[in-house]
């Protein structure tokens, strides 16, 4: 039998469900949308936290002291807070093991790319990503245990830790980053570009190197770029490597300090909340986030630029 | 390619395209021979040290009884508390940026933002750790303070690849799902979530895998090298983690620290070999089978009908 309570007991229930589930939907919205905001307050943080301690630290030191300053030397009278020695370093160990990475990476990019069997691409792409995967203090470990005997071997006017022994591991560590990110550029450019190539009677040769590399430069130059800022931000790795000794020097032979060595030998120590030396990590740690924030910027513009072309 | 190059004229253009072969072919063969090297110089050199006291042992100023008990258990904690906040917070914020939020320009700066937390060095992390979760939460050194850093360095890996992992589930499985009067939400948790399962897995291996490595974070909030007890309230104890460990033994000067150090990174590299080879495993399988999504999940819906309706005395079941 079919009564009417019956009917409108489905249609209560109905619009209950239905009530009920645009309350859930609108909370599970809040909800979703309080976790994406989670990576805006991380940036506002580090913003925050770094620039309150740091403008702290620019009330004793000036700015153009800060900048210009050839002398890093907070540790011992007098001090000197001239951030110039730790920015070389960074950019020395950066800049050598790029030299190292680039030629390296994008040789095997093309192989990858242009040359290689499906079968080798399916085999070399995993292991150049568990070589990503390593983490840094193994070749940290490597560069201290390892590569530097080799280098003091080599050249025995060399500091025991130094700049090269920190460009070889370093390079080693951003290379895998230079190949799959400029393999999957290389492999973007459209068919009908070798096509055409070959059709005008090109070489293999002439194909890549005169059409396809230079296709997809933009793309490669952006992923050369976030290699450098990965080798700038690198820290473990580098400051068993390079050394401690902040230095304005280009001599990849001697002992050198980068801004994230730095900022690891003061969190080591005992430095007391407060004093100026403790504020440095801040005021350093500021340089360090806006160079790898600039180098990311441009790398992703670049890219950006390169999706709109082929896609 | 003989034809082309015979009447183009030029004698050595053959030599040179395979010279430029051979050239990239051993630029190749280097990284995996680096790779090799790598690891056969790591396990070498560490194999002595290799043994079960190494995983029972607490370390000790002594290399020879030195163990990076605590240091593993340590990373266990880390990486458990790690995954359990940033999977949720990832995944969601994927969700939020893939099928609620709108396409303005508010989302292209979320998305630029993202992308650039990702390249920022993790030592950066570090010491926002040590204002906000050290310092202003009160948390000091404590596992949860690491936990709730190692999570702001990974979260951007995982909403990455989770997004990636969305926007690789067909279109047509959202329209067929909206069609059958599903919501949203329904839409999302019955459909894109296990389609896209496997590119999130892949992606959340490898945050945590990278959470498992990172050690600069760790150090700049300070947290020990030398811890001789287990943590055990995770709000207050403090803690060690392999990477650090690691770290601290090869930073020594002593012969034998370095040895226990190899057989550290022989643990480490063991784990995280493990892990990555689930996760290519997961990619490889993902990228053949992304267009074969179940369908037959989408032919009953569970929506806002109830289960089961009973009307005329007769019992429709919903059959799933």
């Amino acid at each position: 039998m079919v009564t009417i309570a019956n009917r409108t007991e489905i249609r209560t229930r109905f619009a209950e469900g239905v009530r009920l589930r645009i309350v859930f939907e609108f909370f599970l919205h809040g909800l979703l949308f309080l976790c994406a905001a989670v990576s805006i307050l991380t940036t506002i943080g580090i913003v925050l936290v770094l620039l309150m301690e740091s403008l702290q630290f620019f009330r004793d030191v000036s700015v153009w002291e800060f900048l210009t300053g050839t002398e890093w030397t907070p540790k011992f009278k007098p001090q000197h807070f001239g951030i110039l020695p730790l920015f070389c370093g960074t950019f020395l160990v950066a800049g050598g093991s790029a030299l190292i990475a680039v030629p390296l990476g994008l040789g095997t990019a093309i192989y990858l790319s242009e040359y290689a069997s499906p079968l080798v691409r399916d085999i070399v792409k995993p292991l150049l990503e568990i070589l990503a995967g390593i983490p840094s203090v193994v070749y940290g470990y490597l560069a201290v245990v390892f590569v530097s005997p080799v280098i003091r071997s080599w050249f025995p006017s060399a500091d025991l830790f130094n700049a090269a022994n920190a460009c070889v591991v370093v390079g080693i560590m951003i290379m895998p980053m230079i190949v799959s990110m400029s393999e999957d550029v290389l492999r973007s450019v459209p068919r009908s570009l070798r096509e055409g190539a070959y059709a005008l009677g090109a070489s293999k040769l002439d194909v890549t190197v005169r059409v396809i590399v230079p296709a997809a430069l933009s793309g490669i130059v952006a992923s050369i770029l976030l290699a450098i800022a990965r080798a700038v931000g690198e820290t473990m790795a580098v400051s068993l490597a390079a050394g401690a000794t902040p230095r304005l020097t280009l001599n990849p032979l001697e002992s050198v300090q980068t801004m994230t060595a730095y900022i690891v030998q003061v969190s080591r120590g005992d430095t007391p909340t407060g004093t100026l030396e403790y504020r440095t990590l801040f005021a350093v740690g500021l340089t360090l986030f806006i160079s790898t924030f600039v180098l990311n910027i441009i790398a992703q513009w670049i890219l950006s630029r390169v999706r709109e072309k082929y896609e | 390619m003989s034809l082309s190059e015979h009447s183009s004229g030029r004698p050595f253009a053959k030599l040179a395209s395979r010279l430029f072969t051979i050239m990239c072919a051993s630029c190749t063969l280097l990284c995996v021979s680096i790779l090799a090297i790598l690891l056969w110089n790591v396990t070498s050199y560490g194999w002595d040290s290799l043994n079960w006291d190494l995983l029972t042992n607490y370390p000790s100023r002594f290399a020879e009884k030195s163990g990076i008990k605590s240091a593993l258990v340590g990373s266990l904690y880390l990486i458990g508390l790690t995954a359990l906040f940033s999977v949720p917070i990832g995944v969601g914020s994927a969700i939020y940026l893939e099928e609620y939020a709108p396409r303005t320009r508010w989302r292209t700066l979320v998305q630029l933002n993202i992308a650039n937390l990702a390249g920022v060095p993790s030592i950066v992390y570090g010491i926002l750790g040590l204002g906000l979760f050290v310092r202003a939460m009160h948390l000091n050194r404590s596992v949860m303070a690491g936990a709730l850093t190692l999570t702001l360095v990974v979260l951007p890996i995982v909403i990455l690849a989770s997004q990636e992992a969305l926007r690789a589930v067909p279109s047509t499985i959202r329209q067929a799902s909206y069609a059958l009067g599903a919501t949203r939400w329904q839409t999302i948790w019955h459909q894109l979530l296990p389609a896209a399962l496997p590119g999130i897995l892949t992606g959340v291996i490898l945050a945590i895998s990278r959470a498992l490595g990172e050690a600069a974070p760790l150090v700049a909030i300070g947290a020990a090298t030398y811890v001789r007890f287990l943590p055990e309230n995770l709000l207050t104890d403090e803690f060690s983690a392999l990477p650090l460990q690691i770290f601290n033994w090869t930073d020594q000067p002593q012969k034998g620290f370095h040895q226990v150090a190899a057989a550290g990174i022989v643990v480490l590299l063991a784990v995280l070999i493990c892990m990555n080879a689930i996760a290519i495993v997961l990619r490889y399988r993902f990228q053949k089978k992304v267009k074969v999504v179940t369908f037959n999940r989408i032919l009953v819906y569970r929506g806002i009908f109830p289960k089961r309706i009973e009307t005329n005395g007769a019992r429709i079941d919903i059959i799933e």
